[in-house]
């Protein structure tokens, strides 16, 4: 995702001279083509995220399209005061860019574990919150919120993901992607773990379970139609999200099916626990680790599906 | 108005009102009529508490009606108590928590290099916010980047919110800081209307560097009973207090 963010960003800069970029004294080996192409539109402002926020809402009240861009929790958590004061009350348009959202940087520790950053993004007032399950969303999502007047916050993985979209997609801000069509019950993810909700998907078919699977590449604004018809038509809701299992994805479908008024959803959230990790290791080993492997999904949800139970029942039959 | 409101700050919206009223008289390029104007110079109250006094200067300027600096503070105002640009034409960003003033000014002084425009940024901080980690990523940032067209004020009057500046976080020696940090730095008396003048109306001090103005001044200026106290960071006049301060200031 970081080099789809990065080529769309080159692309997108050549056509329109307001975009700029910030980094915080990182991006080493990728944001380096954008700095030779356009030396006077990037800025390296050094190991402070809080004049780097600041001061791209001060050039974006200027008539700039600014992206800041670090990685993990350093241009949000450290900057959240400036991204909510300068940024979001003036409606600044500021595009925060995090690469390596979850546990991307997994055996880095847990100062490098974002998990939290999508709950605190989506609380705050104006603005725009994208996690693309993919390259293919990467690119689209980059191209989305350059074009978007007002603050966002992009949140890639890190590099090397698989592209799981094998057509073209219509990318639209606050809408969701249907990866997959199924009547039984429904996926909803966010951020990379979209490839492992396919992967459940396709466990529960040989089940005979049919998983529709929806990217919920924005998370605010929530693609609530595609939501509650997802609801009606399937009954059963799961929601897949590297992050933190409080304000995340699942606290935003949740809090759309309980005040819905639809009846008999069954749901359940997939996601981090709300502690740190307690044990060192990749990505792969500490999704696993918190129950985030697709085996371990699809069988969690062999255990709570009502259509599973029917099926199992009427087998035994 | 602070007293109507039952209010707070007056003792730092007291220790600015020289630097603004010479500000938006003599030195800011403005047009309140077009507050957007995009040859403007730029002015930021960082120390967005004292924003009584900026309310009050751009209400004479005809910014807003004066009869608005009625309701300060009130139900449904615009004004709030700390500065807010949500409807207050001439209020170029909302400040209220320190620190976030000088990042803001760095940024909009930069765009006016980067776009050839020739406006100056002001932004007015206090000596509380000298203790921010932001002011001075800002201020290695500024120099870095040869703002010259930028101009910092700090508003030294010595008492910050909870005790002296000495007490709880000495900033001497402040001037030597900046000019270690690359600023040209010049101090003047923060209630002489012509040393503020004057060291307005020569910027950029010196070639290639952003500007430090650091204004000597007093907390509560003008009222005897507030100068110098950090209670009047906190109190609203009662009618007493009102009247005399009036009685003091030579105002009707």
């Amino acid at each position: 995702m970081r080099g789809a963010f990065f080529r769309t960003l080159v692309k997108l800069a050549e056509c329109d001279e307001r975009i700029y970029l910030i980094v915080g004294d990182l991006g080493f080996g990728v944001a380096e083509t954008f700095a030779q192409r356009f030396p006077c539109r990037f800025l390296n402002a050094g190991v402070a995220e809080q004049n780097m926020t600041g001061m791209a809402a001060g050039l974006a009240l200027s008539g700039k399209i600014v992206f800041t861009y670090s990685i993990a929790n350093f241009p949000v958590l450290r900057c959240l005061e400036q991204i909510r004061n300068d940024v979001c009350y003036h409606g600044a348009n500021v595009k925060i860019v995090a690469v390596g959202g979850g546990l991307a940087y997994g055996s880095l520790g847990s100062s490098h574990h974002a998990t939290e950053d999508l709950a605190i993004m989506r609380s705050l007032p104006h603005m725009t919150v994208v996690a693309p399950g993919d390259p293919t969303e990467a690119e689209a999502a980059t191209q989305a919120v350059a074009e978007h007047q007002g603050p966002c916050y992009l949140r890639l993985g890190r590099a090397g993901e698989s592209t799981v979209h094998r057509v073209p997609i219509s990318f639209q801000l606050g809408k969701a992607i249907q990866v997959r069509r199924g009547t039984d019950l429904t996926l909803i993810s966010t951020g990379g773990l979209l490839e492992t909700a396919v992967q459940v998907a396709e466990i529960l078919s040989k089940k005979n379970l049919q998983a529709r699977v929806l990217s919920m590449h924005t998370l605010k604004p929530l693609d609530i139609d595609t939501l509650l018809a997802a609801a009606r038509e399937t009954g059963e809701i799961y929601t897949l999200e590297e992050h933190s299992v409080i304000g995340g994805l699942g606290s935003a479908v949740a809090e759309v099916l309980a005040e819905s008024g639809a009846e008999s959803v069954t749901f359940k959230r997939f996601g981090l626990p709300s502690s740190f990790s307690c044990k060192i290791g990749t990505q792969e080993y500490l999704r696993a680790q918190h129950g985030l492997s697709a085996e371990s999904v699809a069988e969690a949800i062999c255990c709570i599906s009502e259509k599973a139970r029917i099926l199992v029942t009427s087998a035994e039959i | 108005m602070i007293h109507r409101a039952r209010s707070s700050h007056l003792g730092s919206a007291f220790s600015v009102a020289d630097l603004l009223a010479v500000l938006y008289s003599k030195t800011l390029r403005i047009d309140p009529r077009r507050p957007d104007w995009q040859e403007r110079d730029r002015f930021i109250l960082s120390k967005g508490h004292a924003c009584a006094s900026l309310y009050v200067v751009l209400a004479e300027r005809g910014f807003f009606p004066e009869d608005w600096l009625d309701d300060f503070y009130q139900n449904g105002s615009c004004l709030a108590g700390h500065a807010t640009h949500v409807g207050v034409p001439g209020v170029e960003v909302s400040t209220g928590s320190l620190g976030h003033g000088l990042p803001i000014a760095s940024g909009m002084a930069l765009a006016g290099k980067l776009d050839g425009q020739d406006y100056r940024v002001f932004a007015l901080l206090s000596d509380g916010e000298c203790d921010e980690g932001s002011t001075w990523e800002a201020a290695l940032f500024a120099a870095h980047h040869q703002l010259d067209n930028l101009v910092l004020i700090v508003d030294y009057n010595k008492i910050q919110s909870f005790g002296s500046v000495k007490e709880v976080l000495d900033l001497e020696p402040l001037a030597a800081k900046w000019q270690a940090f690359g600023w040209a730095v010049r101090e003047i008396d923060g209630h002489n209307l012509e040393q503020i003048e004057r060291v307005l109306a020569n910027i950029p001090s010196e070639p290639r560097k952003p500007t430090c103005v650091i204004a000597h001044t007093v907390k509560g200026k003008g009222v005897s009973f507030m100068e110098h106290t950090l209670l009047w960071h906190y109190r609203a006049p009662n009618s007493e207090e009102l009247a005399k301060a009036i009685t003091e200031l030579g105002d009707e």
